[in-house]
């Protein structure tokens, strides 16, 4: 709250200018440590409205949206399509993907199809579709398709529509869930303030996901002295593997 | 009680693998077999990337396979010689399988190439072993009926380099067992188990060894095999999840001990009987993977992590 409080004042104090978001995180980075299941983050702002600007175009006072917007780090993704070949089925086909997001969150106040023209959307990159633009391309169709429901259906992307609340039209907030099985990297969050189905202001900011702990060390052993590591696998496979052996064999005899 | 695994990249229930450890632990210790076989596929049920539920699935088996082999030594039901050709082969036939699964991931058919081995040896070994299994059982319940030899001779006996196996009591050559743990080697890195499906079935039939000492004897080897496996995936493709496997190995290792006890409870045919049918239901459900049609025709691969 306290954050928020800065946060209104800060807006209070920006020069004068037509409408414009400012926006914070509750949290900046997240650490993977061996307990993490997941983990909410809070994201949330304030709106400022050139007065003047928002009376004429609309005396209601109503009419601005804000969509937010969490994108993970991106990554090359190979697409396999299975087909039946000789009674079986196998993988036959493949089309590979140079860049798309890990993760993919859209909320927004109301549908993003109802606010955004589709000019705003490809312009700034909004929804779903868009992120992995550049890999749609006519012949890689179907796979991006398929990229897109899957990954839909794993929660990993997301449309989240009245997802975003506005309180006395000037304050947002919105709670995104980040999945257990998150990708370190940066998670660029941006912000965005709809008007009229344009794009009239934007914040952006970024969330710091890293493995911690034994996870951290154990990630960094497998990947820099993999011999070490595979020996330190059997070491434990040994030590449990007798140990038990050991221990049965002592509760039987006493 | 939700862990996050770091080479997995994925977050799992602890109870969830200590009992898919253990219940895999206690096949192991009653059957001879390391349990990859089942492993595997069940790492790959829940959620698990194939590469590295291939890999850990290794390092299982090597922890739970220490554990029964323990509990055989003190029956002295080990052939340490036998154990030791066997491995010999095995070495050579999993460095070989390495360089296999890696060929195979580069082409995308992994998946397919693991199915259609456990289809085919699951299929074949099964079936082999319920046969004989069966019609030794029914033999043994009618009294009077003809009893078959301890081993028969046949071609295997006809090989140069003869070697005495004392525990067994055997005088073979060394190149049938050296085969034997060659293929078995092969199947231990492609399909990331310990073979002793495999090898079991193949020191009674093909060997002629006594019921009582394979068991042990499987496991002996198997440790070598798979520890080397875990070491080259370690290595090769960085898939070995460290925490993965501590806690399949801690369910592992006292289901191994709780299955070589029950183990000495039932007779060589019954426990040949359950092996068969366990062996043949697992055959089946992967065929059924490839013959059905898939809900979802799509599936993802992303560059770098498996």
């Amino acid at each position: 709250m306290r954050a928020l409080l800065a946060l209104l004042l800060l807006l209070v104090a920006l020069p004068a200018r037509a409408d414009e978001i400012i926006g914070a995180l509750s949290q900046n980075s997240v650490e993977l440590t061996a307990s993490f299941s997941g983990s909410e983050i809070l994201i949330f702002g304030a709106v400022r409205r050139d007065s003047a600007a928002a009376a004429t175009d609309d005396p209601a006072g109503e009419g601005f949206d804000v969509v937010v917007v969490v994108e993970g780090p991106r990554q090359t993704v190979a697409v396999w399509r299975k087909e039946r070949r000789a009674g079986i089925w196998m993988n036959v086909a493949s089309a590979v993907m140079a860049s798309v997001p890990s993760f993919y969150a859209v909320a927004s106040t109301r549908p993003l199809e109802s606010i955004l023209s589709p000019e705003a959307d490809a312009a700034f990159r909004i929804s779903t579709r868009q992120a992995i633009r550049a890999d749609l391309a006519p012949e890689n169709a179907l796979f991006a398709e398929a990229l897109l429901r899957i990954r839909e259906r794993t929660d990993q992307y997301l449309a989240l529509g009245r997802h975003v609340h506005v309180d006395r039209d000037i304050l947002f907030r919105t709670v995104i869930r980040l999945p257990a099985n998150l990708t370190e990297g940066a998670y660029t969050t941006r912000m965005y303030l709809v008007q009229d189905g344009d794009v009239v202001s934007q914040f952006r900011t970024a969330i710091f996901v890293r493995k911690d702990g034994i996870e951290r060390w154990l990630h960094q052993m497998a990947y820099d002295q993999p011999f070490l590591y595979g020996l330190l696998a059997l070491a434990i496979a040994l030590g449990a593997g007798w140990g038990a052996a050991a221990l049965v064999q002592r509760i039987r005899e006493s | 009680m939700l862990v996050y695994l770091p080479i997995a990249e994925v977050s799992v229930n602890v109870l969830l693998l200590l009992g898919i450890g253990a219940g895999v632990g206690m096949l192991s210790g009653l059957f001879g077999v390391g349990g990859g076989f089942l492993i595997t596929p069940v790492l790959f049920f829940i959620g698990i990337p194939p590469a590295v539920a291939v890999a850990t699935g290794a390092n299982q088996v090597v922890a739970s396979s220490i554990s029964g082999v323990m509990a055989h030594l003190r029956r002295r039901t080990v052939d340490l010689k036998m154990g030791t050709v066997l491995l010999v082969g095995g070495l050579i036939g999993s460095s070989l399988g390495i360089y296999v699964f890696r060929w195979l991931t580069a082409l995308g058919q992994v998946d397919l190439a693991v199915q259609l081995s456990y289809v085919v040896f699951l299929g074949v070994v099964g079936a082999l072993m319920l046969q004989e299994s069966l019609r030794s059982w029914l033999r043994s319940k009618t009294p009077g009926a003809p009893r078959r030899k301890a081993h028969q001779h046949n071609w295997v006996h006809a090989l140069p380099f003869k070697m005495k196996f004392r525990v067994s009591g055997l005088y073979i050559s060394v190149i049938p067992p050296l085969l034997v743990g060659a293929s078995v080697g092969v199947l231990s890195a492609v399909m990331g188990v310990g073979g002793g499906f495999i090898m079991v079935p193949a020191m009674i039939y093909l060997l002629g060894m006594p019921t009582k000492v394979v068991v042990g004897t499987s496991l002996f080897q198997i440790i070598f095999t798979t520890a080397f496996t875990t070491v080259a995936h370690a290595v090769s493709s960085h898939s070995v999840d460290i925490l993965l496997a501590f806690f399949l190995i801690i369910g592992g290792v006292f289901g191994a001990q709780l299955g070589s006890q029950l183990g000495t409870r039932l007779r060589g045919e019954q426990l040949r009987i359950l092996l068969a049918l366990l062996v043949l239901a697992v055959c089946a459900k992967v065929a059924m993977d490839l013959l059905i049609a898939p809900t979802e025709a799509y599936s993802l691969r992303v560059a770098g992590r498996f």
